[in-house]
């Protein structure tokens, strides 16, 4: 009796992977882990070939304000891969990050980025292709609630973008849009993941509205229901901020191969694989070579269009502001 | 007239509960079947959806072992540690006459009623970078939080109270006649504890361990705080399960889950096994 459980231990003990010396952790966003999985080994390689080490990368992932705030109580990663810019400034607060991490990487240290883009049932039958016909009274629109899902925020102000671009920049005629669009959402989700399965799984509403990096990887998930991928004409920004976590990787002697890792995601060779998951690139011939499947799209940034993160919070996301107005009875 | 009445009367009656007992049984089945088989059932259905081959694969992958052998370790750690407190803790109450008694018997089961999440919180917030322990930890090289001895800690915390409070009542209702009985016959501490103690408790101690190594296993909210999520590290087999559900990995994710069930499933088997000895 006790020699098979014995042996079913030692087997289980003998089948976990052996933790290599040189290794690098990457503390990454939700769903990420597919993109990774493609990248490390392919960097690995890379990196033998260029200094003849060898490099194992592992990888955390979670929600990247609760991975900021691991980081923040000790948790040993020698670089950040976040969706939100804000994540890698409460690092800066913390002390672990260099308050000029935007400049020490091309494109303010966002090898690639992102835009809320559509997910439509197969064949497009209500032919939707932009966010005018979100707001169409026969289609019924699923994202996450923008109170608690920052996809969503991302959403909220894409659309409110367009608005302004097809109303001359008359902002109560784009939360008028806005609020319509959100009266064809029959239920809000808290996150992503819950709105994805409202949509694929409850075959709830006409159109999934997320990230368009996250389109592929849903699609292929429920691939036997063929969902189509649209680029509405207008969209947001949404920067996929990497840094170094400089404190933690000078103390685990990491500092050069973490420089070395964020860089080379700026390479053809990384971007490649990048585009292959349906993120948008930096690098232009690459983009080029990838423009069947990321069509030409016209982005606005915070920045530019909204006067940067704390003005949305003000004049959008505070209590009482337009998001409130726009979701109002909800 | 009242005759008929009379003899009308009580053989409604019995009808009507014999009617009420079916009425209750068939809603407690019913409930049953819907409550817990059907969705432990669902679990295997989605498991297998894509076939035996696909899902010994998702069992197979690295990271998915790794999670199991990490929850193993856990509960092989955590399971013997536990046992010895449930003993001495059990024995201290029910044994011997001390002020305070009270008091520890209500901190004992302080795991029970609070969330496994605030344990979570708690350890961080001392053994965490910028925790009251944190600073020197770090100056020597200790890894804690992130790492299995955080994991460890916090399982152990929540499962604490599971020995204790099966083998008390037991040691209580049996008194400290037995143990005097030996003393007085020239028995050591430690062969009253082995010849007298320990048999009178044996099944009532196998079920408290078996209990916490189900609790052990399952556990998710504390874990989750301290992990650090690291695939292939620190990822334990509940917090798998709801990574690759993440991922969008159905079949991964109730494959995970399956293992975990199946653990569970053996776990109460062994428990009513237990139970029926306990009793006969």
């Amino acid at each position: 009796m006790k020699r098979p459980l014995l042996a079913a231990v030692l087997a289980l003990g003998l089948a976990a992977p052996a933790t290599a010396q040189d290794s690098l952790l990457n503390t990454s966003y939700d769903i990420a882990r597919e993109l990774f999985e493609a990248l490390n080994p392919v960097f690995a390689d890379h990196w033998q070939e260029t200094t003849g080490r060898s490099v194992t990368i592992d990888m955390s992932h979670g929600g990247s304000s609760r991975q900021a705030r691991a980081i923040l109580e000790g948790l040993n990663a020698d670089v950040v891969t976040f969706n939100q810019e804000t994540d890698i400034d409460v690092l800066v607060d913390g002390g672990l990050v260099p308050e000029d991490w935007r400049d020490l990487l091309p494109n303010g240290a966002s090898p690639y980025y992102s835009l809320p883009a559509f997910l439509v049932r197969e064949g497009n039958p209500l032919d939707i292709q932009d966010w005018d016909d979100l707001a169409r009274a026969d289609v019924e629109v699923i994202f996450p609630n923008p109170r608690t899902s920052g996809n969503a925020r991302y959403t909220y102000l894409a659309a409110f973008a367009y608005g302004l671009e097809h109303n001359d920049g008359d902002e109560d005629a784009a939360e008028a849009f806005v609020k319509e669009i959100f009266d064809s959402v029959p239920v809000f989700d808290t996150g992503g993941r819950g709105a994805t399965q409202t949509f694929a799984e409850r075959g709830m509403g006409d159109v999934l509205v997320t990230f368009e990096a996250e389109t592929g990887g849903i699609a292929e998930a429920y691939e036997d229901q063929n969902l189509e991928r649209v680029t509405p004409s207008i969209s947001l920004f949404a920067a996929f901020p990497v840094a170094v976590v400089a404190e933690v990787a000078e103390r685990n002697g990491n500092t050069e191969v973490a420089n070395a890792y964020l860089e080379w995601l700026y390479t053809p060779e990384a971007q490649r694989i990048l585009a292959e998951h349906f993120y948008r690139v930096t690098d232009e011939d690459v983009e080029a070579e990838y423009s069947d499947r990321l069509p030409d799209v016209q982005l606005v940034t915070a920045e530019d269009t909204f006067g940067g993160w704390e003005a949305i919070q003000r004049d959008h996301f505070a209590e009482g502001a337009r998001l409130d107005r726009v979701f109002v009875n909800q | 007239m009242s005759t008929v009445a009379l003899n009308h009367l009580p053989s409604q009656s019995r009808l009507q509960s014999r009617h009420g007992q079916r009425v209750l049984i068939g809603l407690a089945v019913g409930l049953t079947l819907l409550f817990i088989v059907a969705p432990m059932a669902y679990i295997f259905a989605r498991a297998f959806s894509r076939g035996w081959d696909v899902y010994v694969a998702n069992i197979l992958h690295p990271v998915t072992l790794h999670a199991i052998w990490l929850t193993t370790i856990t509960a092989i750690i955590v399971v013997p540690i536990n046992v010895a407190f449930g003993i001495a803790a059990a024995w201290a109450v029910a044994k011997h006459r001390f002020p305070g008694r009270g008091i520890l018997v209500t901190i004992i089961e302080i795991p029970f009623s609070i969330s496994p999440i605030i344990a979570g919180v708690c350890y961080l917030f001392l053994y965490g970078r910028q925790g009251l322990l944190g600073p020197w930890l770090q100056a020597n090289d200790l890894q804690v939080i992130f790492a299995l001895p955080g994991i460890v800690l916090v399982t152990m915390f929540v499962t604490a109270p599971f020995v204790a409070r099966e083998v008390l009542p037991l040691m209580q209702a049996q008194g400290t006649e037995q143990e005097q009985a030996a003393v007085t016959l020239g028995a050591s501490g430690w062969q009253v504890f082995r010849r007298v103690t320990l048999p009178n408790i044996k099944w009532a101690l196998l079920y408290g361990a078996v209990l916490c190594t189900a609790r052990a296993v399952g556990e998710f909210g504390g874990v989750a705080v301290v992990s650090g999520n690291i695939r292939g590290q620190t990822n334990t087999l509940p917090l798998h399960v709801e990574l690759l559900f993440n991922d969008l990995n159905a079949v991964g994710a109730f494959a995970a889950a399956s293992t975990l069930t199946l653990i569970a499933i053996v776990a109460l088997v062994v428990k009513a096994l237990l139970e029926s000895r306990k009793s006969g």
